[in-house]
């Protein structure tokens, strides 16, 4: 289906296309973050582990920032900007993904906490968006049947180290209940009602993001009991990454990935 | 304690076929095995079914008990339908 | 990746089998705990070279003469140092790599390098040498890796000088190695080979853009070209007079053609590709010779390859840093998990009980 089709009257089409960058930038940059740990995993085994998870993250960024594009050409004008256009010119203010993401690597357990978070909660939207039954939008479901296994997998990934770094040693249990503490200011945020959100979701082309929260925690409280560990009760939460409100660190993270494109403009790769 | 155990990978192709032996990967459990083998022996989609197994848990013969393991098995030519000498005219045989 | 330049200094120990590590390991191993009379030996190695002259492969559990262990062990075991630390260089412009499509390709291309690894080290397994060990025998400098990732990669177009150039030398080398007389070996490089033949073009298509580009890009391309083509033709390791391991290889079936002949085939097949690309190769000397049909290439700088090799390249001490952090910061994950493992036996050995019970 064309984007023009997409368009429902009670669509906005300005607020579909900032909905797939929202996604697509949260996909986009915590690849970045998994990307800087190939050759630097606690065991070979892991580095393929990480590269399939940013590989198949990767693959669901490019989906969803061509496809933001497209319907963001369908109100401008002018030609669709591509993945990389968008992935490569936008400045800080213009990206629109969750702090979570944009925290640096860490240690391995904050980079556990950080995909139990993250895997757990796209697994719930992906799965929604999925079996939205007759979707006004079938090019965003199909983006997300896709992803659904994909992610299944990630969470899977995560929860197993969850497990094994909370019940294996001292050390271990320490570093994973300090990665969790340091993770989850975060959660929030994913869980935000944007106003984009909100107006997609009453024309069933997404689900709500709050109505995510309660599956995503049924599944996280029961891992990290499992886990011997607990659940933080964190005492600030950060805001703001959906509008263009970011933590410092992204400002670092878009230096970097987007340097060659921006030194050399018009240039083909 | 950090020297994980080694484990034996066997991959099926495709359905139909029969698991064949990969190679092999450190894992620290069978579960992690199972992630591991998928991760490094099917990432180009090479399989639909994988087994993990202790690489200590394989018996295998010895290569000084290969003439009387094998070779008797060598001069049983009538084990195999060549053997037998049919009229070239008979049919479904 | 991987070429045949670790060491033109056989009396160094250059590996686990040579400083009793592996005969540890192989304590458990039945072939060590039989102490063969000289007759049988003698009757075994005449299998051996039997088998060798068939062109049969030798599996893990033959009897096979300690020198071929040795000396697969070492090689083996290099070439699995050779693509772990080959991740380094290419690994660090994934976060910088300018498009998505080449993020994507350059992700993948590094973790097969993590691949190639791995099915190495599991190779080396079946002689008896642990991965521990061998990972051991690289943090501390007593295996060396391909010398040739001690060069930095300092602009994009390394990236694809690598896969063209780097690339190009390792399958030229590994090809033979298919047909290699250890079996596990032979194995893996099909697997290794199959996997790879996408990492050269990706690395050409990476310049072959480059040299259509605007100016800035095309002496990139050049510019890396210079930088990379001289250690490429060293990796194909000493010239044939001066490398010490290469006639009892041969013999061994475990290498197939000589250091100077796969550097040949090498220069003959990549100067035409160069041209495709409009770059100059940095050789003065490079001229086509009618008469042989091949092109023949000036003197190779041997004094710094030696140079690089003994230790002092621009990474010799970075990518060896890299590498033990990476191990060093892992340890306490390995160690938890394998505690729960430990636990999860034991809970399991006791829910047996008490079922029984």
């Amino acid at each position: 289906m064309s984007p023009e089709a997409a368009v429902t009257t009670q669509v906005r089409p300005q607020a579909l296309a900032r909905y797939c960058l929202a996604l697509g930038d949260d996909a986009l940059i915590l690849t970045q973050r998994l990307g800087e740990w190939m050759s630097r995993a606690p065991q070979i085994e892991e580095d393929m582990a990480l590269g399939n998870i940013a590989l198949d993250l990767l693959g669901q960024a490019r989906a969803l920032l061509t496809y933001a594009g497209e319907v963001e050409a369908t109100y401008t004008g002018e030609p669709a900007r591509s993945e990389d256009d968008l992935a490569f010119f936008r400045d800080e203010r213009e990206f629109r993904c969750v702090h979570l993401v944009e925290q640096p690597r860490g240690d391995f357990a904050f980079s556990i906490a950080r995909q139990l978070v993250f895997s757990t909660y796209q697994y719930a939207l992906y799965s929604r968006l999925s079996r939205l039954a007759t979707s006004p939008d079938p090019t965003l479901a199909g983006i997300a049947a896709k992803a659904v296994k994909e992610v299944d997998y990630h969470r899977d990934h995560a929860e197993q180290w969850t497990l094994r770094l909370g019940d294996g040693t001292q050390e271990s249990h320490r570093r994973m209940q300090a990665g969790l503490d340091e993770v989850w200011p975060y959660v929030d945020e994913l869980f935000t009602d944007t106003e984009d959100a909100a107006e997609l979701a009453s024309a069933g082309v997404v689900p709500l993001p709050s109505s995510l929260r309660e599956e995503c925690e049924r599944r996280w409280t029961a891992v990290i009991e499992q886990a011997t560990l607990q659940v933080p009760e964190p005492t600030r939460r950060s805001r703001g990454g959906r509008e263009g409100i970011h933590s410092e660190h992204l400002g670092y993270v878009l230096a970097e990935m987007q340097h060659i494109p921006r030194s050399y403009p018009g240039s083909t790769w | 304690m950090s020297d994980w155990p080694l484990w034996e990978v066997f991959v099926r192709g495709k359905r139909g076929l029969n698991h064949t032996h990969a190679g092999s990967l450190h894992a620290p459990d069978a579960q992690m095995a199972l992630r591991n083998a998928r991760d490094l022996y099917t990432r180009r989609g090479e399989g639909v079914s994988i087994w993990v197994v202790p690489a200590a848990a394989i018996t295998a013969s010895s290569p000084d008990e290969r003439d009387s393991f094998f070779d008797p098995a060598g001069d049983k030519v009538y084990r195999h339908p060549t053997f037998y000498d049919v009229p070239e005219d008979v049919e479904y045989l | 990746m991987y070429g045949n330049d670790f060491s033109t200094e056989p009396s160094e120990p250059l590996n686990a089998a040579e400083t009793g590590g592996v005969e540890q390991a192989m304590a458990h191993e039945d072939r060590r705990a039989q102490l063969l009379s000289e007759a049988e030996v003698a009757d075994r190695q005449e299998q051996f070279d039997a088998l060798i002259a068939a062109d049969q492969r030798i599996e893990p559990r033959d009897w096979m003469p300690e020198a071929y262990r040795k000396t697969l062990v070492r090689q083996i075991a290099q070439h699995a140092h050779s693509e772990i630390i080959g991740m380094q260089p290419e690994g660090n412009w994934i976060t910088r790599a300018p498009s998505l499509r080449r993020k994507a390709i350059l992700i993948a291309k590094v973790q097969d390098e993590a691949g190639h690894g791995l099915y190495l080290y599991s190779a080396a397994e079946t002689l008896g040498a642990g991965r521990d060990e061998l990972l051991d025998a690289l943090h501390s400098g007593k295996q060396k890796y391909s010398t040739i990732f001690n060069y930095p990669t300092l602009t994009w177009a390394d990236v694809g000088a690598i896969g063209w150039l780097v690339d190009g030398a390792a399958i030229m080398n590994q090809v033979p190695l298919c047909r290699c007389s250890y079996g596990p070996y032979a194995r893996a490089m099909i697997r290794v080979c199959k996997e790879e033949s996408f990492h050269q073009r990706q690395g050409f298509e990476i310049l072959w853009a480059l040299s259509r580009g605007t100016s800035e890009q095309k002496a990139m391309a050049q510019d890396a070209a210079n930088r990379w083509w001289w250690p490429a033709l060293m990796m194909f390791g000493p010239p044939d007079a001066e490398s010490s391991h290469s006639e009892q290889s041969m013999a061994w079936g475990i290498k197939r053609f000589s250091n100077d002949e796969l550097r040949q085939r090498f220069v003959d097949m990549t100067v035409p590709q160069a041209q495709k690309l409009g770059l100059t190769l940095p050789d003065p000397d490079l001229r086509y010779d009618e008469e042989s049909a091949h092109w023949r290439f000036g003197e190779i700088d041997w004094s710094e390859f030696k140079r690089v090799l003994s230790g002092d390249g621009p990474c010799n001490a970075q990518r060896i840093a890299h590498r033990r952090k990476a191990h060093e910061d892992g340890a306490w994950v390995r160690e938890a998990a394998s505690a729960y493992a430990a636990k999860q036996a034991k809970r399991t050995a006791q829910a047996r009980e008490e079922a029984v019970a």
